[in-house]
């Protein structure tokens, strides 16, 4: 491969990794205000608009942005500048660096290549991942102690003890599964929870879930904490102390909030990967992915085709509520738009499964297509993993301090010893 | 003394919380897949497109009774002015044309942004001259000068009138027209109808943290 080529693959990679977090913020601050309101049985954000198109609350992160980045930033003067300014840098670059180890499709063969998708590929991904995640409470810690104000600094102890303390949980729970793996190489923890055991009959893939359940729970419960969410969302904690972040205003309390939104993501591909088989589409490894890539592809047409049918349906009934509650303006069009983007939506579908019955996918292309439907699926579960954090914290409520480090020194870390050598004592026997 | 709080004894399952995680997660669940299938059930109103109605004694933005002649009912007696905690009711009296009665208001203003809602002038009106009932309670201005309403308005204006049809002899020249009057160091002098006017001073030390304003 020309030194061109790989070096505009590996800027590719490097942008994908960057841009998937990036661009799943909106998604996140969208989710995370629609799915509280309907939990608590409120409608959430609808009125910011462009045009009339709402987009059940979307436009809502875009007038967000436009006013955060356009309010005054100020730095009061009682301030440590060098750490007020540096603390929301460090927390952002943190969360995205955490981003570059996570695979998001198997080895892509074309011809002779092999391209891993991946932006940094390192066999000891786990390791990177730990290492640059505990920079991250050097963010919050500046920021705290940066800002010269007792609430922040109580924030920033409060963040320091904490994601200290289940650091060592966090670490110690995927263990066991590095055990069972063989490997820090994430890609080879993935490929791993391709295979199968079987229970009778049934074979059930490997996924670190299963394996490793006691660990899962551990993990997922240390990485809500290690990303500050509720319930251990102590370092902010906006009812009592507000926390690390209360003298930051404008665009750089915004690295804070969208740091903390990509940390999220960053948690969830975790998650995912470790414990959920991350890229892998369940019962359908790499090989029979390529050698079946025009099924899939014709299939994944048919059911978009038939979803977006199945969703013009409501949007008529939409038309007339809309039509009685705004009559004279804009939004009273929304639920046609919507119509029509649905219906662009099947005419997309049924040309697509045109155009792949006139030309199958073989060869170069099938390996494509396996690398995209594992992109697909490794989307998938990241978004389910990001609704889950937000559906997390909007059920439960915040630990008290006590509490915390007793769930994490006196709970969390014998357990998680313990899985450890269970799962120690486990694979020597298998062996 | 330290509060003692009784917590209730925990079973071990509660103790481990993962299995009431899982049920609590379940009940946030419900509501949300609810009010996704269901969203016309939700109990939110969608105000403005979808008024609520107002309390038989709710108190909405206050108007000026008339008389049958065109005059207003109000006879300056100054009691709302005086009885409104706000201090946002500013009266200017002046001789009535009518046999019998003394005094009207000349100018009769009331500040929304600074008025609490209270309906303690209505209480306080002898006369009554001054009501809560237009039912408007959405008040939408441009500028703080804009909620200062005057008496042809407060008598027979509507809605957003106020913003457009606001009484010539209570026009408040504006910071920066050309025929807004000099700036002057002290607020009180050339309030807003240009003459220098009284408003009531409440002694100092007569309430608590009381401060002149
Ligand atoms: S309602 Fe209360 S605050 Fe408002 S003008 Fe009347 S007395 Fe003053
Ligand atoms: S209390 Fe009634 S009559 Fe007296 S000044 Fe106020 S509105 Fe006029």
């Amino acid at each position: 491969m020309s030194p061109v080529v790989e070096m505009s693959i590996a800027a590719g990679r490097a942008a994908l990794v960057w841009m998937i977090p990036l661009a799943l913020l909106p998604l996140m601050i969208w989710a995370e205000r629609k799915v509280s309101a309907y939990m608590h049985d409120r409608t959430g954000p609808n009125r910011a608009q462009i045009l009339g198109i709402r987009a059940g609350g979307v436009v809502h992160t875009l007038a967000d942005v436009l006013k955060l980045v356009m309010k005054e930033d100020i730095t009061p003067t009682h301030v440590h500048r060098f750490y007020f300014l540096l603390a929301p840098f460090i927390a952002m670059m943190v969360s995205l660096m955490t981003f570059a180890v996570i695979p998001f499709a198997d080895v892509l063969h074309l011809g002779d290549n092999a391209i891993r998708m991946q932006a940094l590929h390192l066999n000891v991904g786990v390791l990177w991942i730990f290492s640059i995640a505990s920079f991250g409470v050097f963010g919050i810690i500046f920021a705290g102690y940066g800002a010269n104000n007792k609430y922040s600094i109580l924030g920033g102890l409060r963040a320091s003890a904490q994601m200290i303390s289940y650091e060592l949980s966090l670490s110690l729970s995927i263990l066991g599964l590095i055990m069972m793996a063989g490997t820090l190489d994430l890609n080879e923890i993935v490929r791993m929870q391709g295979e199968f055991f079987q229970l009778g009959p049934i074979p059930i893939p490997k996924w670190g879930v299963l394996l490793q359940p006691l660990g899962a729970v551990i993990f997922m419960t240390a990485v809500i904490a290690e990303t500050n969410r509720n319930p251990f969302d102590l370092p902010e904690a906006e009812s009592e102390i507000v926390g690390y972040h209360v003298e930051y205003s404008s665009i750089k309390f915004a690295l804070f909030f969208m740091a903390e939104y990509v940390n999220i993501t960053v948690a969830s591909a975790l998650v995912a990967t470790l414990f959920f088989g991350g890229w892998q589409v369940p019962f359908l490894d790499t090989e029979t992915l390529i050698a079946n890539a025009q099924q899939v592809v014709l299939g994944m047409l048919g059911g978009m085709a038939l979803v977006s049918a199945l969703l013009i349906i409501p949007t008529r009934k939409w038309n007339k509520t809309l039509a009685r509650l705004y009559p004279n303006d804009l939004r009273k069009n929304e639920a046609n738009f919507w119509a029509i983007v649905l219906l662009l939506h099947i005419v997309g579908a049924l040309g697509g499964i045109g155009f792949f019955v006139a030309n199958p996918i073989t060869g170069t292309s099938a390996h494509v297509t396996a690398a995209v439907i594992q992109f697909l699926t490794f989307m998938g579960k990241l978004l389910f993993f990001g609704f889950a954090f937000v559906w997390v914290r909007w059920t439960l409520p915040r630990f008290r301090y006590d509490q915390l480090m007793g769930l994490g020194w006196k709970g969390m870390l014998p357990l998680a010893l313990l899985n450890l050598f269970v799962t120690a004592a486990l694979v020597l026997l298998v062996q | 003394m330290a509060l003692k709080v009784a917590s209730p004894k925990l079973s071990f399952l509660e103790r481990i919380y993962v299995a009431e995680v899982f049920r609590g997660l379940g009940v946030t669940f419900r509501h949300l897949a609810k009010n996704v299938v269901n969203q016309s059930d939700m109990p939110t109103v969608q105000f403005p497109e979808q008024p609520k109605p107002l309390a038989v004694r709710h108190r909405s933005r206050h108007r000026l009774t008339v008389r049958e002649n065109g005059q207003p009912k109000c006879v300056a007696c100054m009691c709302c002015e005086t009885a409104c905690p706000a201090r946002c009711i500013h009266i200017v009296a002046e001789e009535s044309d009518e046999v019998w009665i003394e005094k009207r208001c000349k100018t009769f203003e009331i500040d929304l942004l600074r008025c609490v809602f209270c309906g303690y002038c209505v209480e306080a009106c002898p006369e009554d001259a001054i009501r809560m009932d237009t039912d408007e309670v959405i008040l939408v201005g441009e500028r703080r000068e804009d909620f200062i309403v005057g008496r042809e308005f407060l008598m027979f204006g509507k809605g957003d009138d106020w913003k457009t049809g606001r009484p010539a002899e209570v026009a408040v020249p504006r910071p920066g027209d050309p025929e807004a009057p000099p700036a002057t160091p002290d607020e009180d002098a050339g309030w807003r109808d240009g003459a220098p006017r009284e408003r009531i001073k409440i002694p100092a030390g007569w309430r608590a943290n009381s401060k002149e304003v």
